[in-house]
């Protein structure tokens, strides 16, 4: 277990937050850029050493400042992802992922058999001998998440793992990360800026803004109830749960189909799609659009320079809108419209 | 502007600077003119002396009177070892009066009708043995120069003072075992001036310029050569008439008073 | 319809932009013309018995030696040094950077004068050294070296040190969270990525050290066979034998393209 009572100065950033990953959860650390959380991360990898508090991994004591006890990064049984990967470039995958475990005193050849099984895990066997340059984002990630896997450490710290990946990897990377989280015992804390990540991989949310901690629980808990501006803006994400009704489809609880962009993962999953993403209209779209169905405007709400939609209908969501829109489309409560969703748009979960 | 118009616009351009070249020379002897139609004020103008190392202190002050009696002068000197002094005015260096160190090299000057008259013999050296003050390495004579276990120096064979010494050691019938052939005689003398060499094979001069730090040990008539510096003015001087003034000064009672003083003998 | 495009033969972008060529072609023309002249009386006949001189032999073999070991003398400290300037903090250090820089910036000469001072028979450390144990610098091959090394260390050190400053961190921190120490830190992750660096530094240290004279014959003074390098024999031999000096002259040509010509650009990041 994790517990990372973390207070200290860095430039412009004054960070006093404290929090606990227990083994088995995966805790996500979410918030707008420059709040802390990789400084936080970096506290607890030892990277970054605290000016008051406490690191300590389960009885071990790694940052105590008033104790005069800090122990260096490499002697922390944490293993780190980093947002660029940062593989080493003139290594090959396998000795990359070896590299770990060269320092812990393995042989040569003990320590690539080791990361040949971890690769293995991951799917990358067949690419061992590759140098990183070769590598696709999607591919890098995955063996630097091997890496960091292989020293089998008491703490997983991953630093916006999904950060460097475009729109199309990132979805099918996502679930897979999520698999390989689950396989990992230990403490895992995940630092993101995007929400659909925490939604998707995390257990529990801390939310970290300008240096403190202005909400904790369960999406679920959080969505409920947003603490501050920030959450709200964050949990207006939907999230859709619905049944597998074919390879790329997907049926919701009011009967209405999904088509998604990749292969359904499970017989139960969740939708999860941003309110910028949802188009609306006022006649109904190209039939050869697909996410397509009529709603009902039930509430609008101003939101800084934009405008979010209550909609009901066979799907209810909530959609985010230009002043311009409403004025165009003469959006007000009551009116008729259509909404539609790009497949691409659509994250699709085991549930 | 048209190519064409470029082009003779360059072309123009480049003649009118050569015409300016050309009018300068003009402008030299118009001045030459001048100053031959006023005799009485002497010379004036500047010119360059290549002297051997060995006159450094010498011809510094030589030419300081020189420049004092004959106001409007300048005399810059160039010191180095006479063969590579040679070598540079051989190659085209601009001087106007060279003094060598020994007569080989003044006579490859001559030969190659660099040499403006006659050169003529100003001062004589002998070679001396200079060791630090002290006598760290209690040197006493020639033979201590085939001491392996001595820090020995002497000059690189193909300057005058290299040639010199192991001509005077040969008549003393010793081997050298020296540590180094220095370029020169001046670097020669900073080391034993420094200490770093027990004992150094140099002109009479060179021991007397040192002063305090370093003391000199006869080198027996019979054994030692006489070096005869010989003086001339080169052809290719640019002022001809200032370059035989200073040789004149050189050869007078004046100039070879303040070369006895520094330790030279009389040409 | 097939539309007939015209095709050019070089990218655009690729062709210099006109008042670059003649600057370009006048640098050209400064550096190689000499090389030309050097090339035009070389004797060329009497070449390959001036070779066998064994003063021709003795001079590179000296000038070689020194200059491989005034390399090697410079990466062993160089290195060390460039690190502390490049990854310390500490009062002092643009002073330190500073002294290591002035070699580079001295004539010679004086470095030689100043080497003398410091390490002669009666220097500064050399006094009580020689006094002790009769051990002196001047006169001897590692005098020579240590003049090489003195002019030469600084371009290796200025060298990593700029590799050093500009590599990324972050692949360190990534190796230390994977539980590498300091040591394994340095020779798996620094090192390689700073080798573009450390090979450029330590040619420009074997070039500088290779033609190295002022610092070299003041300090250790010369003597065929043991410490008359290959520029010493050349200044010489320009004031007695100009043929030998031109072969000479030659030798070093070639040797020092020997090497730095198969250094192709990858190597020299400088």
């Amino acid at each position: 277990m994790l517990s990372a009572d973390v207070r200290l100065r860095l430039g412009e950033l004054d960070l006093v937050a404290a929090i606990e990953v227990g083994d088995g959860e995966v805790v996500a650390l979410l918030g707008p850029n420059g709040a802390g959380k990789t400084t936080l991360l970096r506290a607890v990898a030892g990277l970054q050493p605290i000016d008051a508090g406490r690191v300590t991994v389960d009885r071990d004591v790694l940052d105590d400042p008033e104790a005069g006890i800090f122990v260096a990064t490499n002697d922390r049984p944490i293993g780190v992802m980093f947002q660029d990967y940062l593989l080493f470039p003139r290594m090959t995958v396998v000795d990359n992922v070896a590299f770990g475990l060269r320092a812990r005193g393995r042989s040569r050849a003990a320590a690539r058999a080791e990361a040949h099984a971890v690769l293995d895990r991951v799917g990358m066997a067949a690419l061992a001998r590759a140098k990183p340059r070769e590598l696709s984002g999607g591919q890098s990630q995955r063996v630097a998440l091997a890496r960091a896997l292989a020293i089998e450490p008491r703490v997983l710290l991953l630093d916006e793992p999904l950060a460097a990946l475009d729109a199309g990897a990132k979805l099918h990377i996502r679930a897979e990360l999520r698999r390989h989280l689950a396989g990992f015992h230990g403490a895992r804390l995940l630092v993101t800026h995007d929400p659909v990540d925490a939604l998707v991989l995390a257990d529990r949310m801390v939310v970290l803004e300008g240096g403190r901690v202005t909400q904790q629980g369960t999406p679920a808990e959080v969505a409920r109830r947003p603490g501050s501006p920030y959450v709200a803006e964050l949990v207006g994400v939907n999230l859709l749960s619905g049944t597998a009704a074919g390879e790329r489809t997907v049926r919701l609880a009011g009967g209405a189909e999904l088509v998604v962009a990749d292969p359904v993962p499970g017989p139960e999953v969740a939708v999860a799609v941003r309110p910028q993403a949802v188009t609306v209209h006022r006649d109904q779209p190209d039939s050869s659009a697909r996410n397509t169905w009529p709603a009902t405007v039930a509430d609008l709400a101003a939101d800084h320079d934009r405008v979010r939609l209550q909609l009901a209908g066979p799907v209810p969501l909530v959609a985010e809108v230009t002043p311009a829109a409403v004025a165009d489309l003469d959006l007000t409560p009551g009116a008729e419209v259509w909404v539609s969703m790009k497949a691409v748009d659509l994250a699709v979960y085991e549930h | 502007m048209s190519t064409s118009h470029r082009l003779r616009w360059g072309v123009c351009a480049l003649l009118i600077l050569a015409a300016a070249a050309c009018g300068g020379d003009d402008d030299d002897d118009s001045a030459a003119t001048a100053t031959e139609s006023t005799e009485a004020e002497g010379p004036t103008g500047s010119i360059t002396v290549f002297a051997a190392a060995s006159l450094t202190d010498a011809f510094g002050e030589m030419a300081d009177r020189f420049e004092e009696e004959n106001p409007g002068t300048t005399v810059e000197l160039n010191f180095g070892a006479s063969s590579a002094l040679r070598e540079q005015i051989l190659a085209g260096a601009p001087a106007d009066v060279f003094a060598s160190a020994n007569t080989s090299n003044m006579d490859q000057l001559v030969d190659a009708a660099a040499v403006e008259g006659e050169p003529q013999v100003f001062v004589k050296n002998e070679l001396e043995i200079a060791v630090p003050a002290g006598n760290p390495g209690n040197v006493d004579g020639l033979d201590d120069f085939g001491n392996a276990d001595l820090n020995i120096g002497l000059c690189a064979e193909e300057v005058p003072c290299g040639q010199f010494g192991r001509e005077a050691l040969a008549n003393a019938g010793v081997t050298p075992a020296q540590d180094t052939d220095e370029p020169d005689v001046r670097s020669l003398l900073t080391k034993v001036e420094a200490g770093d060499l027990d004992a150094g094979l140099v002109y009479h001069t060179d021991v007397l310029s040192s002063g305090d730090a370093v003391e000199g040990i006869e080198v027996p008539d019979e054994f030692n050569v006489i070096a005869s510096y010989p003086l001339a003015a080169l052809s290719a001087s640019g002022n001809a008439e200032l370059a035989s003034a200073f040789v004149e000064f050189v050869l007078s009672d004046e100039g070879q008073s303040i070369l006895e003083s520094y330790g030279f003998m009389s040409g | 319809m097939t539309t007939h495009r015209r095709r050019s033969r070089v990218r655009p972008g690729a062709r210099p932009p006109l008042v670059v060529l003649p600057l370009a072609a006048l640098a050209v023309a400064f550096l190689v013309v000499p090389f030309i002249a050097l090339l035009q009386r070389v004797p060329w006949s009497s070449l390959s018995d001036r070779l066998r001189d064994p003063i021709v032999t003795q001079a590179l073999r000296l000038s070689l030696t020194s200059a491989f070991s005034a390399m090697g003398l410079s990466l062993l400290f160089g290195v060390p040094l460039a690190w502390v300037l490049a990854r310390t903090e500490f009062p002092g250090r643009s002073l330190l950077r500073a002294l290591v820089i002035l070699p580079m910036v001295l004539p010679p000469v004086v470095g030689g004068a100043a080497l003398l001072f410091a390490f002669g028979r009666r220097g500064l450390f050399g006094g009580p050294v020689f006094d002790h144990t009769g051990f002196q610098l001047p006169f001897t091959i590692w005098g020579v070296i240590a003049a090489n090394t003195f002019v030469a260390l600084p371009f290796l050190v200025v060298t990593v040190e700029a590799g050093l400053r500009s590599a990324d961190r972050r692949l360190e921190d990534a190796a230390a969270t994977l539980g590498a120490g300091r040591w394994m830190v340095f020779r798996r992750v620094t090192l390689p990525m700073v080798a573009p660096s450390l090979a450029a530094g330590a040619v420009l240290c074997w070039a500088r050290a290779l033609g190295e004279f002022g610092a070299t014959v003041t300090f250790a003074g010369s003597l065929a066979g043991r410490t008359e390098t290959m520029p010493l024999a050349v200044f010489l031999a320009l004031q007695s034998d100009r043929d030998a000096a031109i072969a000479l002259s030659l030798v070093l040509i070639a040797v020092s393209l020997a090497v730095l010509v198969p250094l192709r650009d990858r190597w020299l990041a400088v």
